[in-house]
């Protein structure tokens, strides 16, 4: 018998549509509490959407989504205190400084994390007192990171969280992630970075046209790593060609 | 540093007091950081006051029939509440929106009214020093109001009601249009109303025709509630009834718009 896992976030048959265009089109994906589980796809494959509507910024035109047994929308303030959110840009005041900025975050939760501890370990000390405006995109992204865990949430959500950053940068997010997880904190992420998702997750879903096209671990996929994470995304994501 | 007992959940939301004055705080101190803001909080009117009061400009302008100071300083108490709690605050608000500030409030612990609570404490402090600088620049250039207790109470009702009604109109602006077009229309609107919204002027000096209309404009309203109360010594009911029903009617309206992203 195999062990019951906790559901983080269940998502059914989601439709969301902007206007015309139809974003995402009856996906549906479940995420098992503690796990790293990555959302691949690409450009305008309705990731960022389906993360969206997860932390209650969308409404589905159809379908359902909860996470942690919770409606995103209905059970908003309930919800937003259990969940960190890395957006995908922007998020701060221009003139706010950035260690500041995660005081304040921090703020509004009860057991916030350590924030000297976490500007150590997030290497924001140099840039502590510099306005969100002048930092560097690498240190806009360490911020980001930081504003999504301070509060201790049970899920992070994490919207590419390694753009914008040098390897060395990458390689200390990778481990911060790592970390979370073995702590149990279930992370969600959206990625471009075919190397981060094999690295990092425990379960892959393939995003394309608004539907989850592949679903597996990243040993499955690649059957076994006899191929890439990549080779295998580029196979299921190719735009079809009409043959004659 | 041990990541084990680091980064195990914990979540919680602090108490809505601490989130509304952590809040109120930070928009307080961006605000002061804010060259423009504070050009608009307190230069303009400041300047306006010394200019009508101090230069003899007063008198030849129709501010009233009393003492040119003792009309001033009511009317640029009105505009200086009409532009921290419109202007400076529609202007933020849209800034915020296009910066992604208000979607990632929307993903932590301070629910909208926490957020919208923050924000109008962060407005009455800035009204709290606006209001102690210029009535105390009023009172080095002469000014003499009249009244006592009603005087008092009708400027801070006249004030409240204005800024509900007011930071509403912000809002509403901020939620509905892009930041640019915030910009410019918060912009546009407060120099609207100052030339034709009676705040500098009152609405008897308006042709016949327009009064009735005029009459009916919040900023009318606000400028003549706290004149009434400064110049007549009465508690201006009728003003701050009608700042309360724009507040209603606006605040219903953000209701239905607000939005995080």
């Amino acid at each position: 018998m195999l062990p019951f896992v906790p559901v983080a976030v269940e998502i059914d048959n989601l439709v969301v549509r902007y206007g015309e265009k139809t974003a995402v089109d009856g996906l549906g994906l479940t995420v098992a509490a503690g796990t790293v589980t990555a959302v691949l796809g690409p450009n305008g494959a309705g990731k960022t959407t389906t993360v969206e509507t997860c932390e209650g910024f969308r409404r589905p035109d159809s379908g359902s989504v909860r996470v942690l047994g919770l409606d995103p929308l209905a059970d908003h303030d309930e919800l937003m205190p259990r969940i960190g959110v890395m957006l995908q840009e922007g998020g701060a005041w221009s003139g706010v400084r950035a260690v500041e900025m995660l005081r304040y975050v921090a703020t509004l939760h009860t057991h916030p994390l350590d924030v000297p501890a976490l500007v150590e370990r997030l290497d924001l000390g140099s840039c502590g007192r510099t306005p969100y405006r002048r930092l560097s995109g690498g240190q806009k992204q360490r911020l980001s990171f930081a504003l999504a865990i301070v509060g201790r949430p049970e899920i992070a959500f994490l919207d590419e969280p390694t753009t914008g950053l040098d390897p060395h940068g990458r390689r200390e997010i990778w481990q911060l992630i790592r970390d979370l997880r073995n702590d149990g904190v279930t992370v969600v992420l959206t990625t471009h970075a075919m190397d981060e998702a094999e690295q990092l997750s425990d379960q892959v879903h393939v995003v394309s046209a608004g539907k989850v096209i592949a679903s597996g671990t990243p040993d499955s996929l690649t059957e076994h790593h006899t191929k890439s994470l990549e080779d295998v995304f580029l196979e299921l994501t190719a735009p079809k060609r009409e043959t004659r | 540093m041990s990541s084990a007992a680091t980064y195990a959940p914990r979540p919680g939301s602090a108490p809505w007091p601490r989130k509304v004055l952590a809040h109120t705080r930070m928009e307080f101190k961006l605000l002061v950081r804010n060259g423009e803001q504070l050009l608009l909080a307190l230069v303009i009117p400041l300047g306006l006051l010394l200019l009508l009061g101090g230069t003899g400009l007063g008198e030849r302008l129709p501010l009233g029939s009393g003492r040119p100071i003792d009309e001033a300083v009511p009317r640029v108490l009105a505009l200086a509440i009409l532009s921290s709690s419109f202007t400076s605050l529609a202007i933020a608000t849209g800034f915020e929106r296009r910066y992604g500030v208000i979607k990632r409030l929307g993903a932590s612990p301070l629910s909208r009214t926490g957020l919208l609570a923050g924000k109008i404490g962060a407005v009455l402090i800035v009204e709290v020093i606006q209001l102690v600088v210029l009535i105390g620049t009023g009172f080095a250039l002469g000014w003499k109001p009249i009244g006592g207790f009603e005087a008092v109470f009708g400027v801070v009702l006249t004030v409240l009601c204005g800024t509900a009604a007011f930071a509403s109109l912000g809002l509403l602006m901020a939620g509905v249009l892009r930041a640019e077009a915030t910009l410019a229309a918060a912009n546009l609107l407060y120099l609207l109303l100052l030339v034709g919204g009676a705040i500098m002027t009152p609405v008897d000096e308006y042709p016949a025709g327009l009064q009735g209309v005029v009459r009916l404009l919040p900023s009318a309203a606000l400028a003549n509630g706290i004149a009434n109360s400064t110049v007549e010594g009465v508690i201006p009911w009728a003003a701050a009834l009608s700042l309360a029903l724009w507040a209603g009617v606006l605040g219903y309206l953000v209701s239905r718009t607000f939005r995080w992203d």
